[in-house]
């Protein structure tokens, strides 16, 4: 800007350097997280709250996982988000890579109770990286009245046309859907990540796949994936349990989950490295992953709160509609994040061709 | 001097739309133009190993070419890279994140390990002809990549795996998608267009609001609506099923495919044919087809052999707009088409924003920008040549 305009007095110079320069502390925040019924359970029980206690404002950004922008973001030094909303598998990669700002878990509050932050996180909700939010769940959901006689209930139904005939929704991205397909076929959960990581075992998922490739319509975001059920565009569709319990709760649609061989992953609040607004950044994901911010999500969508501190303050009604309610929990898999990023750009990539050809 | 002031200011006016012109249109594409052929990412992180590589014959590695990927992996550790290196030699051969991942780790603890005794696979001479090859910055592989075609470890061309090939049908079935939609615009667009000219004052200001209607509507807004017509509980179908033309079972697949994404493309590309057509039509004397018709020809005689070749310039220019629009078309196939009705656009953003494959992104740019200058350049020419200029 300076070599743009040689005729610029000194003055106006300095005002520019001062004016582009970094804000000590910030009174706005970019968060990018995935938007819809999510990105309005995290506005309504963290980002409200925080303004109304700071001044500072909250500006949404939705987008739909993975690294790119955050990427192109980082290494053109034009970093516009502060705070992204990521699942573990991206948090990993974008750790290793140093897209995100390094997390102190000592400076996180202690638990409602006074157990402190380390002990009241669950396992592996506390990364490098990032700081937990909520535990989600990749489910099967359908639309009741396209079955009007018997009901799906087990993964092998998603890829049974012929007992359960109507079209089939799919993300376009793969993660659980390729674990489904192996489950579907028999291998067994604890060899699934085996299995997938040999050329024949891929071969096979994608084998799987073919099967109800010509019935099936591919969404790319959480909220497409509700309006397709919801229209009756498709029977039976990969889903976000929370979405779905949100439609359900909030819409009175007819649909229901499958929580049969149900995947779970977990999201995090990552600061973005080289943001101007560090501090506030962290100030905020302090506030959102409190106890409180935590347990008053799940009024808003049934994701379940990574603090041990925060089950006691959920109603009952919604307890029993998260992944990790007993009578769902039964055999879930873990989603194996670590798997997905040594693996992941292949396939990923593999799956795209698959879809297009 | 006088005359050379008015020209001065002259160009000054023009500057702005020069300035303009040169950095949004003619930079941009010159820096895709530049990545479809240079790629220096890992030439960037492997500084060390491009060296010792850049001379090599392929016959025997030497120790200095083991001490640079050590020197080059431990500085990618230390700066906080071997996640990003990682990614995209693993892109370039499938399997070099664990091998790279694997050694970084092993260099961090103890960093005068062998290479070789770490892993077996840095005795490969494959790996290495690899290596020599993906750290020169510049390269063919993006545009080859992009025509299906991969490099072997040996530099051998030969053709994408099946699982992996899919851009040369994406090139054609978008180029098949384009000829359909110019050739049911012009079905359609020609006989409106007809009748918009041959109209009264009050029909045609009627007839030219409807077609410039949806012109003014965002792109979205007309691609929900579609949605809302043609999904299997939409407006078309529930119709049908009223009126007992389909049953329940046999609700027809209108969207989410290739239907969808030519069904809604003609309706938003059918202004450019229309309009170019129509400012032809309208500047015809209407005394050529009555002299015709005085002379006895036949109505549809009279059409085809008079009114016809003089509205061919009106026709080429809408055609030719359509066709060239329709190649590079994104939002419609990513909103209504589905799995099926995807275009080449739709990779190339895949690329762009999801994989993060820019050279790829760029590549297949390039060879579709390629097309269309031939097209645009060519086409017209042709028509000129076959008489379409009448």
């Amino acid at each position: 800007m300076v070599i743009a305009c040689p005729k610029v007095s000194s003055a106006a110079v300095l005002c520019l350097l001062i004016a582009s320069g970094p804000a000590s502390a910030a009174d706005a925040l970019t968060i990018a997280s995935f938007g819809g019924q999510y990105t309005a359970s995290q506005s309504k029980s963290q980002y409200d709250p925080f303004t109304a206690r700071t001044g500072v404002t909250i500006k949404s950004v939705d987008y739909n996982g993975g690294l790119a922008e955050l990427t192109a973001q980082v290494r053109s030094g034009t970093v516009n988000w502060d705070i992204v909303d990521v699942e573990l598998q991206d948090l990993d990669r974008g750790c290793a890579d140093g897209l995100f700002e390094k997390v102190d878990p000592a400076q996180l509050p202690a638990g409602s109770d006074g157990v402190p932050a380390i002990k009241d996180f669950v396992a592996g909700s506390l990364h490098e990286c990032g700081v937990g939010t909520v535990i989600w769940s990749n489910v099967l959901a359908f639309s009741d009245p396209a079955f009007p006689d018997a009901k799906p209930s087990r993964i092998e139904d998603f890829f049974d046309l012929e007992r359960f005939p109507g079209r089939r929704g799919l993300p376009k991205r793969p993660h659980a859907i390729l674990e489904w397909a192996l489950m579907a076929d028999g291998v067994a959960p604890s060899e699934v990540y085996g299995v997938l990581a040999t050329p024949e075992g891929l071969d096979r998922a994608f084998a799987q796949l073919d099967t109800i490739k010509d019935q099936s319509v591919f969404w790319e975001t959480g909220a497409q994936m509700i309006q397709l059920l919801a229209d009756g565009e498709v029977a039976l569709s990969a889903a976000y349990n929370g979405r779905v319990q949100s439609a359900i709760s909030d819409d009175a649609k007819p649909l229901k989950i499958i929580w049969d061989r149900q995947i779970w992953n977990a999201d995090y609040y990552a600061v973005v490295a080289g943001t101007h607004a560090k501090n506030t950044a962290f100030d905020f994901v302090r506030f959102a992953t409190g106890t409180v911010p935590l347990a008053e999500q799940t009024k808003y969508i049934a994701y379940g709160p990574v603090r041990r501190s925060s089950q006691p303050l959920i109603a009952p009604a919604i307890a029993a509609t998260l992944p990790t309610a007993p009578g769902n929990f039964n055999n879930a898999l873990a989603f194996d994040a670590a798997w997905w990023t040594a693996h992941g750009d292949a396939i990923n990539e593999r799956y795209a061709a698959w879809l297009v050809q | 001097m006088n005359a050379a002031s008015p020209s001065r200011a002259g160009w000054a006016l023009v500057l702005p739309l020069v300035a303009f012109i040169v950095i949004a249109f003619l930079a941009p594409i010159a820096t895709m133009f530049l990545r479809s052929v240079h790629d220096p990412e890992i030439a960037d992180l492997m500084p060390r190993t491009r060296q010792a590589l850049a001379q090599w014959d392929g016959a025997g590695v030497r120790q200095v070419a083991f001490d640079a990927v050590s020197a080059d992996l431990q500085e990618a550790n230390a700066t906080n890279q071997i996640g990003r290196l990682a990614q995209r030699l693993n892109r370039e051969q499938n399997g070099l994140r664990r091998l790279i991942d694997v050694t970084a780790r092993q260099l961090q603890q103890n960093p005068d390990t062998q290479l070789a005794r770490i892993d077996p696979g840095w005795s490969d001479p494959d790996l290495w002809r690899i290596l020599a090859r993906v750290t020169s910055p510049w390269t063919g592989r993006h545009l080859l990549n992009a025509l299906d075609v991969t490099v072997t470890a040996d530099g051998a061309l030969v053709r994408q795996e099946e699982a992996r090939r899919l851009y040369v049908d994406l090139f054609l079935r978008t180029a098949w998608v384009a000829a359909l939609v110019t050739l049911i615009c012009a079905l359609l667009g020609y006989p409106y267009a007809y009748a918009m000219a041959a109209s009264g004052p009050s029909l045609r200001t009627l007839l030219l609001f409807l077609v410039l209607l949806p012109f003014w509507t965002s792109l979205l807004v007309r691609a929900t609506a579609w949605i809302v017509l043609l999904q299997r509980r939409g407006v078309i179908n529930e119709g049908l099923l009223a009126m007992g033309l389909i049953s329940e079972t046999g609700r027809l697949d209108l969207i989410y495919n290739m239907t969808g994404t030519i069904i809604v493309m003609v309706h938003v590309l059918l202004p450019f044919f229309v309009l170019p057509l129509y400012s032809v039509m309208a500047g015809l004397p209407t005394s050529y087809v009555r002299a015709s018709a005085s002379l006895g020809a036949h109505p549809l005689r009279t059409f085809a052999r008079v009114y016809l070749p003089l509205t061919y310039p009106g026709v080429a220019a809408g055609g030719l707009l359509v066709f060239i629009l329709s190649l590079g078309y994104y939002v419609t196939p990513a909103l209504v088409g589905g799995r099926t009705g995807q275009l080449i656009s739709n990779q190339i953003a895949f690329h762009m924003q999801r994989s993060l494959n820019w050279g790829l992104a760029a590549a297949l740019g390039t060879l579709l920008l390629l097309a269309v200058l031939l097209l645009a350049l060519t086409l017209p020419r042709l028509a000129e040549r076959g008489g379409l200029r009448a």
